[in-house]
């Protein structure tokens, strides 16, 4: 096996056993990354020589007998996630050149336990979309067939994985960017309850949905990442001052007697035969262990895209309101007056797509429709909310699909962006609710695309689902395919 | 229709968004069909509901008001498109 293909769990072993270096392990996926990036474009900066200087650190701190689990491990991140004195695109021209000038928490936590940074991975510009095909910097394509996208907003942090070119990487999900695109190109993607981990130093989309979480080749490691980066940060007022869990203790392959909710309003007529055959392989397998099921109901999620395309909107026009050209960012050539300046520099920087919501937004928020509009949607955002807390009455966890379909082909929905939103049907009411959800492989489609299973989880409860995904996972093999690239 | 063009510009005027007459056309049948889809949210009785704005309850977080160390005016300048010695430089905002 190639150093590149490691989980973080089996590349400790070896750093631990001197077997290898991290500079041999760095070396090795680098080349990985040259080798595949013009089939993929999951990167937008790698930073090869930061890399190396970071890897020859890791070595020294393992030969000081210093080495944590993520001492040494080759990672990357979503260009969401501020990097100190490397450039930091959020997939936008308006940040074309910004370098930041401070870390993000999440990844300064990754740093300080050695974990050297590879680069910075594509996405949708400001995490707006469900493909990577609105990046400034060209689509992402899925490593298992280069005519569909990987998914999104985090497409790039899944792709890389898949494609073999970092061994863990950390996405952010408003809707369903880690899930999405995780279960699109066959890897584990986690999106914490929301408060888990800080959002210090992660570019703002909507502030309210937006969370930190790993993207993994197993379920070993995304327990290992979400303990590295969650907790609560005085920086973020909204992170939560909870006690973090060490999560592999959840690693358990028993879900004896695990309630397991089924909601009708997610197995749906519409819903691809390859992702439902998925799902009911999945759940054969559940009963097999010894879960039990139940069916239950969530009235309200035949609602959840319109509210969220309000509340997201609003959030977003008021927090891309920044980018005016003065403190950073791109300045229009022809500047005129003031007003002129940002307006020029707004419409110049920006994608189609990060326009839109702005207008959307903007419009959901000015006077005349404020009530009408982002106050209605705020309404029914409870309801979505109360749906889950009286599901999680009766039920451990909640199974799922992730997405209606498995990865589509790059250009069929970007023309349609109404269609777009509704690709994230299954994934928006977990943000809505403001709680924990895993993307764990499930299958493979007829055309040969990974298709992921969603385990809902109870606010807090990361452990649960990570004990489900993990015993799911011991007893599948889909985890253990790869892409051929 | 839900919008209409004037409605449009009026919003990109009020987003800061110099759009073309192009992007003003796409955007309205766009935001159009989007609102209408939104609609939908209308068929729920919400009278008594009360709006959820975040999904854990966020108190008022204070901290000691101490004087500590900023990133430096350096460190806030190094990304500007345009300065002048220590300051951002912007056109002329008063006439």
């Amino acid at each position: 096996m190639d150093l590149f293909e490691l989980t973080i769990h089996e590349l400790h072993e070896k750093l631990k056993k001197r077997e290898v270096s991290s500079v041999e392990a760095t070396k090795a996926t680098l080349a990985r990354i040259e080798a595949v990036e013009p089939k993929v474009n999951a990167f937008i900066t790698v930073t090869t020589d930061e890399a190396l200087k970071a890897a020859e650190e890791a070595d020294k701190r393992i030969a000081s007998g210093n080495i944590d689990i993520l001492t040494g491990i080759p990672v990357a991140l979503k260009d969401i996630f501020l990097t100190k004195g490397i450039r930091t695109t959020c997939a936008s021209k308006i940040l074309d050149n910004f370098v930041p000038p401070y870390d993000a928490t999440s990844w300064l936590k990754l740093k300080e336990r050695g974990a050297v940074l590879l680069g910075k991975l594509n996405q949708d510009e400001f995490a707006m979309g469900s493909s990577c095909e609105s990046s400034a910097f060209g689509p992402t394509k899925n490593p298992w067939n280069p005519d569909c996208i990987p998914g999104g907003s985090s497409g790039g942090s899944a792709a890389a994985i898949a494609a073999q070119e970092a061994v863990a990487t950390l996405g952010t999900d408003t809707g369903g960017s880690i899930r999405q695109p995780a279960s699109h190109c066959g890897c584990v993607g986690l999106k914490p309850t929301y408060g888990r981990v800080s959002r210090y130093g992660v570019i703002a989309y909507a502030s309210s949905l937006d969370q930190v979480g790993p993207m993994t080749r197993d379920v070993t490691d995304c327990a290992i990442m979400l303990g590295a980066v969650a907790g609560y940060d005085p920086l973020d007022s909204t992170s939560v001052n909870m006690p973090v869990p060490d999560y592999t203790k959840a690693l358990i392959p028993d879900v004896k007697g695990l309630k397991i909710g089924l909601p009708k309003e997610y197995y749906i007529e519409g819903l691809d035969p390859d992702v439902k055959k998925a799902l009911d392989l999945a759940i054969e397998t559940y009963r097999g262990l010894g879960a039990e099921f139940v069916d239950i109901s969530l009235p309200h999620t035949d609602y959840a895209v319109a509210t969220y395309y309000l509340i997201a909107t609003a959030e977003a026009s008021s927090n891309l309101a920044r980018y005016d050209g003065v403190r950073f960012g791109h300045r229009t050539s022809e500047p005129g007056n003031l007003i002129e300046t940002y307006s020029r520099s707004r419409d110049e920087g920006f994608g189609a797509e990060v326009k839109r919501r702005i207008m959307l937004g903007t419009y959901a928020l000015s006077s005349g429709y404020y009530d009408a509009y982002y106050i209605k949607a705020q309404k029914v955002r409870t309801l979505i909310m109360n749906d889950f807390l009286k599901a999680f009455e009766t039920v451990d966890a909640i199974l799922t699909p992730v997405a209606p379909t498995p990865a589509f082909r790059i250009g069929e929905k970007s023309s349609d962006p109404l269609q777009m939103y509704l690709s994230d049907i299954f994934t928006i009411p977990v943000n809505m609710a403001g709680t924990c959800g895993i993307s764990v492989p499930a299958g493979m489609s007829a055309s040969g695309l990974p298709i992921g299973l969603q385990l809902i989880g109870k606010p807090f409860g990361e452990e649960t689902i990570i004990r489900a995904a993990y015993a799911f996972e011991q007893a599948t093999e889909w985890h253990k395919r790869k892409a051929a690239l | 229709m839900k919008i209409t063009q004037e409605q449009v510009e009026h919003v990109a005027k009020l987003a800061r968004l110099a759009l073309s007459q192009e992007e003003i056309a796409t955007f309205t049948g766009q935001m159009d069909g989007i609102l209408a889809y939104v609609e939908k949210l209308n068929e729920l009785d919400t009278s008594g509901i009360i709006p959820t704005s975040h999904a854990v309850p966020v108190e008022n977080a204070f901290r000691e008001d101490e004087v500590r160390p900023s990133i430096g005016t350096d460190n806030a300048l190094a990304n500007a498109p345009d300065r002048v010695e220590d300051f951002f430089r912007v056109p002329k905002v008063i006439e």
